[in-house]
């Protein structure tokens, strides 16, 4: 066995990948005394959509269940996190306990529900959209919450970084979301080899002939909405940090569930470096375009926008696998790293 | 409240809720024919709304009058998009013709938000204000003219795929693809001519809407989610069930307008919805689900 597993860890593409990985660990632990803060916080927004990018690939990616909804976990998780702040005092580490099991049962109420119906594909997406924006209005009409008038969380001036109550400077909440990208990324590689993520990969390439095989579907699917809502309600509790105030209009938005899954999909659905690459170069797009416009002087609302959905269209049709898939073949590492 | 407010709320609901099933038609239509999901419904219908009101604005144009033009436009568009960008994305995962219309919605968004700027638009007709008096009822001018125009448009759509050649032939490729293709039918291009049906259908909504509320670039997002409400509930592929969708929407939305508060009044529709994908997943009335 050992013999085998040496063999298997010594290999090519093994080396190349723990290289790669290294590297880009080191160039990120670096970045905080390299960029100045505006890239910092541009940096942070990656990181984020990488998190969120890699939670919601856990379900479409592994599982094939495309969720179009995932803005209600986030929102969940930033709410839970908030309310137990303001309210009782509690910080953001306890706040997240009590988010993971509300977003994961949350999770589970819409997969029981969708899965046990036979509802899937387009319609199983139009329901986790529904029960986002119901979720939505009715966060703003919930005065405990403070309604549509928003939630705010009272700034302190910190003498040091405060990991605990997540309290700091931009520095600090960099390598809170570097840790948790990181915690992620080697979650998922644990679950897509784990048994149950082999039980995921035959879901999503035939349900039937899986459940046929013997595999457990449902279980398995609700596994997947339950670890994917868990994970993305981290999300959630640090935005509500990160940015100190919540609206239902905002963190409930479609337009957030959107962001989540772009990234994914651009960089490669299913893969564990395509939520990473993906966030990247779709964060990176975005500033890019917005630093141009800014460099010419231009001031026109929508100009940026307009170029960024023409660049997402040019990529899409352009690489129907994402960006990852034929990267990794280049690199040799498709085999081990699909 | 005595019952002729509510009489009068259900019967401006039931108008627009006829808008609304034309507009959803047109979605169900693109699905139940393409097999693609318009993510960028909303926003076609938004390109129409801004037509109606510049046509208004500038030449006097009533909107009215300018349905049957602004939904040739927009069949034009909705035939070049198919023709165009979509046809090699039929064979593709739904996820990936999901992103590909995502783009497009965020391209045409801000592209209005580029050209026209982020405030409403609206149009005065001289009969803006006008009402019909039907006993103890006041119905709206407006109202009545789109709820009218409406029928009158989904009646003619219906026309056409039940006795012509054409629309027959569509029927025929919704059935069977592979069938379609044996006996010589020329897929792409009936796809093209269904995605423009379609997209006429929110032009000609588009075009009434603007008698009924006001356009804002952000609309878009809002009457895409309407539009999937609305077919899922009728059920995705069936005609009379966006219609009969739209008019059960739009009841819900003013009923839930007057009895709690006009801001939540979506969050009925969305109940309706959860409702249906629960227990007729199918829709009201679409055919069972394989």
């Amino acid at each position: 066995m050992s013999a085998a597993w040496l063999a298997r860890f010594s290999g090519g593409a093994w080396r190349r990948i723990f290289v790669l990985l290294a590297l880009l660990l080191a160039v990120l632990l670096a970045a905080p005394w390299i960029v100045n803060d505006y890239l910092l916080t541009v940096l942070i927004v990656i990181l984020y959509s990488a998190f969120t990018g890699q939670a919601w690939n856990i379900m479409m990616g592994f599982a094939g269940q495309l969720s179009l909804g995932h803005a209600l976990y986030a929102g969940l998780g930033a709410y839970v996190a908030a309310v137990l702040f303001v309210d009782f005092g509690i910080g953001p580490w306890l706040g997240f306990l009590a988010a993971v099991p509300a977003a994961a049962a949350c999770g589970a109420i819409i997969g029981f529900l969708a899965f046990r119906f036979g509802v899937a594909g387009v319609y199983f997406a139009i329901l986790t959209i529904a029960f986002a924006e119901f979720a939505r209005i009715g966060f703003d009409h919930i005065a405990a919450v403070n309604a549509s008038a928003g939630l705010f969380l009272p700034v302190r001036q910190v003498a040091h970084n405060d990991v605990w109550h997540l309290r700091g400077d931009p520095t600090m909440f960099y390598y809170v979301i570097l840790a948790a990208t990181v915690v992620a990324f080697i979650l998922c590689r644990l679950l897509l080899e784990s048994r149950l993520g082999y039980f995921w990969r035959a879901i999503r390439e035939d349900e039937e002939a899986a459940r046929a095989a013997g595999v457990p579907t449902f279980r398995c699917k609700m596994y997947a909405v339950m670890i994917s809502a868990a994970l993305t309600s981290f999300a959630g509790v640090f935005y509500a940090f990160f940015y100190n105030n919540l609206f239902p209009e905002q963190v409930f938005n479609i337009g957030r569930s959107i962001e989540m899954i772009l990234g994914p999909i651009i960089g490669g659905i299913g893969t564990l470096f395509g939520p990473i690459l993906g966030a990247f170069v779709l964060t990176g797009l975005a500033e890019s375009l917005n630093s141009i416009m800014a460099a010419f002087g231009l001031s026109m609302p929508g100009a940026t926008q307009v170029f960024y959905g023409v660049c997402l269209l040019v990529v899409i049709v352009a690489l129907p696998e994402g960006v990852w898939p034929p990267l990794a073949r280049r690199l040799g590492l498709f085999k081990e790293w699909p | 409240m005595p019952l002729d407010v509510y009489l009068n709320v259900v019967v401006a609901g039931i108008l627009t809720g006829l808008v609304y099933g034309l507009m959803a038609l047109g979605l169900s239509v693109i699905f139940g024919v393409v097999r693609v999901v318009n993510f960028a419904h909303g926003e076609m219908m938004s390109i129409a709304m801004y037509l109606a009101v510049v046509l208004f604005a500038s030449f006097g144009l009533d909107p009215l009058l300018m349905l049957v033009p602004i939904a040739a436009v927009m069949f034009a568009f909705g035939y070049l998009l198919q023709a165009g960008l979509i046809n090699p994305f039929i064979t593709r995962p739904e996820h990936s013709q999901f992103l590909l219309l995502v783009a497009l919605a965020i391209i045409i968004v801000n592209a209005l938000l580029l050209i026209f700027g982020p405030d409403a638009r609206t149009v005065q007709t001289s009969y803006a204000y006008d009402s019909f008096q039907l006993g103890p009822l006041l119905v709206d001018a407006s109202k009545a003219y789109a709820g009218g125009a409406a029928i009158a448009f989904a009646a003619a759509l219906f026309a056409f795929f039940r006795y012509s050649r054409v629309g027959t032939a569509i029927r025929a490729c919704a059935d069977n693809y592979t069938g379609a293709l044996v006996i010589g039918l020329d897929v792409k291009r009936l796809y093209a001519l269904t995605f423009g049906l379609g997209a006429a259908c929110v032009g000609a909504a588009g075009s009434m809407m603007t008698l009924i509320v006001d356009v804002t670039p952000i609309i878009g997002p809002t009457y895409t989610l309407l539009a999937f409400v609305i077919v899922i509930t009728g059920g995705l592929g069936s005609m009379a069930g966006a219609l009969l969708g739209g008019i059960l929407i739009g009841l819900t939305e003013a009923l839930a307008g007057l009895v709690f508060t006009p801001s939540a009044k979506s969050m009925f529709a969305f109940a309706i919805l959860v409702l249906v994908l629960l227990f007729r997943p199918q829709g009201l009335l679409g055919q069972r689900l394989s």
